[in-house]
């Protein structure tokens, strides 16, 4: 298909004011489109997508892994900026990378155009006729009948209509054409069309959908908008004004704990239950939430994707008032859940006051040093440093809620100055030294994450997908050959031709010759035969 | 029976499948040894096409003549008969193993939840699509190739991948799951046997014609080839159909996102990608062939490097099989 015809033409009508070589805007143009919808285009068009894949599987993706890309970002500082520029951090949005697969469905669209056209045409042909010398055909063979022609001739149609050919008449000059596998061009074409459809939604679902997360306490509600996401990735052309006004509260999270055999300490049965009203004034209805089952509302889509712990912890300021109280979402840093957070009590009188540190589902003490056990709240508490002073959340610069900003403030010591830790078990308190405050550490309360996401056009993605496989079924499967019977005087020549690439006509030809002589002439084969060859 | 001795028996019976595949090989190998005295018995029917498979098959019908050689021929073909069995007695073996693992976990599962069940399942396919399309594709030939994959295969798994039985986590509870992993099984069979057809076919082409030895018994290039062909183009839509289809189907259930660049995902989608190549090659004139050849072998590189080496290489796969959940996502899924 990529061959490019010999310019016979050019031979014939040469034109002497043009030096060899030399093209016009228009051939180029004609000749670059040739040569970008010819096949072996599409084959290194392919081999460069695949290649140019690779980068992002290895080095960390900013829209797969924030948290992991900005480590590695700071692991590697020498590095980073040259990444950045090449965008190998978000390689799969880069423009290089979507330079490669565009040029490719243009190669595909501008191949299958033209392709359809044939194809309609071929559709409808009748196959054609024998040519003169069947035994230049590279699988023949021949026989001698004793029918007459027209007979022989007269039972190939039959058997080769029966075989589910497509069957040429042409008695008149000695010889049957037949063909068969119409459907494998079809199926090809509707292939490539469907990887089009595919790309499309595809493209849909990043241009006009959306993915959030939020991370919500066990009791706590969420109103679909905006404001109300902890993270929220929308597609370039997405309108938040579409979004579904849905609302739901988290009611009770469960979650079981493995506690013997090889995945002792796996958590499994996780399952939210949810109310929730599809509008504000719809009536609530409840859904249990679990992994791989989602709670569609409209074209909404709402996933239980994580949990974790939420103890809840109370600061008295110095003056003995309440100053922080509630439970705070810790992320957890391994499969215990051992947990990672800070509690701020901007508002303490007279400095705020900062906690930062661990929370333990099941603590242990190995040689003094705190250790976590397993995720299940067997034996939770807290471990964690305190600060005071300037916190920095006066500033108005934006702050994660995950990490505490002690560049200004002072670690809280001992008198003596030796080092200070508020370690808790629930409903314990502890003062902080030198009359700053204290801390009581109230229980332990549940989070979920949730992924609340809309992605359109994954409908028209899957259906195009499988519509590819079809086509692809027919492509791979159906077997397109042509046959042709030739009878001539006692000589019956039979002759095929593979038109796919698994070709294995021979059998085939052996299938005719043999139904053509059971009908001729019950027997053995005579010694006139002629193997094929 | 306890999910212990289900475990018990799922190893004895791995232990008792790889002892009789190496049989088998053994078998394999002593006829290959007797084979380098027969010279092929070729057929003048033997061309493009017309029984090509079968004729140019393990043609073993002896060169009339001396008595040795009839004793030989004999030895040729008990030999390859007995190979053949204990190919498919380890096969039935290789099931128990597979089945012990499914029965040995509570609640009772498909026998993939790590690299070691899989490995299991995977040589398992290789060996069954042998010993079922043996005849219509004429591969008898590859009895001994298939044997010693297998047979390594499962002991590369046995050393380093073993793990006790275990439940699965929670993402991978999904009847989508069952089919993605069955299919993406099945097509990691026929494209490694396809695979090792374009081997052959590459070193048969190189070597050029050849009249005694085992290469002699392996089919003409041609055929090598074609049956290269037939393999990667069944293998190929089962794979589109685990990779593209329920494997986003999956992903999106339990990942809220169909397609997520992860990099396990990325690499299915280059072997895809490289497949599709391969199809595109042996439809294009001067890349049929040799370079075809070689683009399935970079097919099945890649295919063999997504289930193995990404695991080492990657730092943000969700497909971990070993490694515990990640930090934020923990009741998100750790895949296989
Ligand atoms: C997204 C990129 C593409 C993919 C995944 C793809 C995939 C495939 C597959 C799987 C086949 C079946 C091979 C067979 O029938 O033996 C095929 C055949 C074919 N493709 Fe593509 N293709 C792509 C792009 C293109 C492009 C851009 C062209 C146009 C130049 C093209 C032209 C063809 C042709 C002409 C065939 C028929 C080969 C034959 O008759 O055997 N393909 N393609």
């Amino acid at each position: 298909m990529s061959q490019t015809k010999l310019p016979e033409a050019h031979a014939d009508a040469p034109e002497p004011e043009r030096r060899t070589g030399e093209l016009t805007l228009r051939e180029l143009g004609r000749w670059t489109w040739r040569q970008l919808t010819s096949m072996r285009t599409a084959l290194v068009l392919l081999l460069l997508l695949a290649l140019v894949a690779i980068p992002g599987s290895v080095i960390p993706q900013s829209g797969v892994d924030s948290l992991k890309t900005s480590r590695w970002q700071s692991d590697h500082p020498k590095l980073t900026p040259i990444y950045e520029k090449l965008q190998l951090f978000s390689v799969y949005d880069s423009p290089w990378f979507a330079a490669i697969y565009i040029l490719l469905m243009v190669s595909l669209v501008g191949c299958i155009i033209p392709r359809t056209l044939l194809y309609w045409r071929a559709m409808r042909a009748a196959p054609p006729a024998a040519p003169r010398n069947l035994d230049r055909l590279p699988v023949h063979t021949s026989y001698d009948a004793t029918d007459p022609p027209a007979e022989v001739l007269a039972r190939a149609r039959v058997l080769l209509r029966k075989r589910r050919y497509r069957v040429l008449d042409g008695s008149d000059q000695g010889w049957v054409a037949a063909e068969r596998g119409y459907l494998r061009e079809a199926g090809n074409l509707l292939f490539h069309l469907a990887v089009v459809l595919v790309l499309v939604g595809f493209a849909m679902g990043g241009l006009f959908g959306y993915k959030g997360g939020v991370i919500l306490v066990v009791g706590n509600g969420f109103t679909n908008g905006l404001t109300q996401y902890d993270d929220f990735d929308p597609g370039s052309l997405f309108d938040p004004s579409s979004m579904e006004p849905f609302s739901f509260k988290v009611d009770q999270f469960d979650v079981q704990w493995i506690d013997s055999g090889p995945r002792q300490g796996m958590a499994r049965g996780f399952n939210a239950h949810l109310q929730y009203r599809e509008s504000p004034d719809a009536p609530q209805q409840t859904y249990d939430l679990r992994v791989n089952h989602p709670l569609k509302i409209g074209n909404t889509e709402v996933f239980l994707i994580g949990h974790g712990y939420a103890p809840v912890i109370t600061i008295r300021d110095g003056d003995g008032d309440i100053a922080y109280s509630g439970p705070t979402v810790f992320l957890p840093e391994d499969a215990g859940f051992r947990s990672f957070g800070v509690v701020p009590a901007y508002d303490a009188k007279p400095t705020p006051i900062g906690l930062q540190g661990w929370f333990f589902p099941t603590y242990i003490s190995v040689d003094g040093n705190p250790m976590n056990l397993m995720g299940d709240l067997k034996n939770p508490a807290i471990s964690m440093e305190a600060y005071v002073g300037d916190l920095g959340n006066d500033d108005g610069s934006p702050q994660s809620i995950y990490e505490l900003d002690t560049s200004k403030a002072a670690k809280v010591t001992k008198a003596d100055g030796s080092m200070f830790r508020v370690d808790l078990s629930p409903g314990q308190s502890v003062k902080l030294p030198n009359g700053a405050g204290s801390v009581t550490f109230e229980g332990v309360e549940r989070w979920t994450r949730l992924q609340i996401s809309r992605t359109p056009g994954m409908h028209l993605a899957l259906g195009g997908m499988v519509a590819a496989l079809v086509g692809l079924l027919l492509s791979l499967f159906i077997r397109p050959r042509r046959v042709w019977v030739r009878a001539d005087g006692h000589t019956v020549q039979v002759a095929g031709l593979d038109r796919s690439t698994a070709g294995d006509v021979g059998a085939e030809v052996e299938e005719v010759v043999k139904g053509l002589r059971q009908l001729n002439e019950p027997g053995p084969p005579g010694p006139g035969e002629k193997e094929p060859a | 029976m306890t999910n212990q001795s289900w475990e018990t028996l799922s190893n004895q019976a791995v232990a008792a499948a790889g002892i009789v595949y190496f049989l088998s090989l053994l078998s394999y190998l002593v006829q290959w040894a007797s084979l380098r005295k027969v010279p092929v018995g070729r057929k003048a029917t033997v061309s493009v096409g017309v029984g090509g498979l079968q004729a140019a098959g393990l043609d073993t019908s002896p060169v009339a003549g001396d008595g040795s050689t009839t004793t030989n021929a004999r030895r040729v073909e008990m030999t390859g008969r007995l190979g053949l069995i204990l190919l498919g007695l380890a096969c039935a073996l290789h099931f128990v193993a597979l089945l012990g693992r499914g029965m040995a976990a509570d609640p009772n599962r498909v026998p993939w939840g790590n690299m070691y069940e899989f490995t299991l399942s995977g040589t398992f396919v290789v060996a069954l699509i042998f010993v079922v399309a043996r005849r219509r594709l004429g591969l008898d030939w590859a009895g001994p190739i298939v044997a010693a994959v297998v047979v390594t295969l499962l002991m590369v798994g046995v050393i380093w991948l073993y793990e006790p039985v275990a439940p699965l986590t929670e993402a991978l509870n999904s009847y989508w799951l069952v089919i993605h992993v069955v299919s993406a099984v099945i097509s990691t069979g026929g494209f490694t046997l396809g695979g090792l057809c374009s081997i052959l076919y590459l070193v048969k082409e190189r070597k050029g014609p050849t009249t005694s030895g085992y290469l002699s018994r392996v089919p003409e290039p041609v055929v090598l080839d074609r049956t290269a062909y037939r393999l990667h183009a069944f293998a190929f839509p089962v794979w589109t159909f685990a990779v593209l289809i329920t494997g986003p189907i999956w992903a999106h259930q339990a990942w809220s996102s169909y397609w997520n660049w992860d990099p396990k995902e990325v690499w299915a989608f280059i072997t895809w990608v490289v497949y599709a190549a391969y199809l595109h090659a042996r439809a294009t004139a001067g890349w049929r062939g040799r370079n075809a050849a070689y683009l399935a072998l970079l097919g099945m590189a890649t295919l063999w490097f997504n289930f193995i080496g990404i695991n080492y290489f990657s730092t943000t796969s969700q497909h971990s099989y070993a490694s515990g959940a990640p930090a934020l996502t923990s009741a998100a899924p750790a895949h296989r």
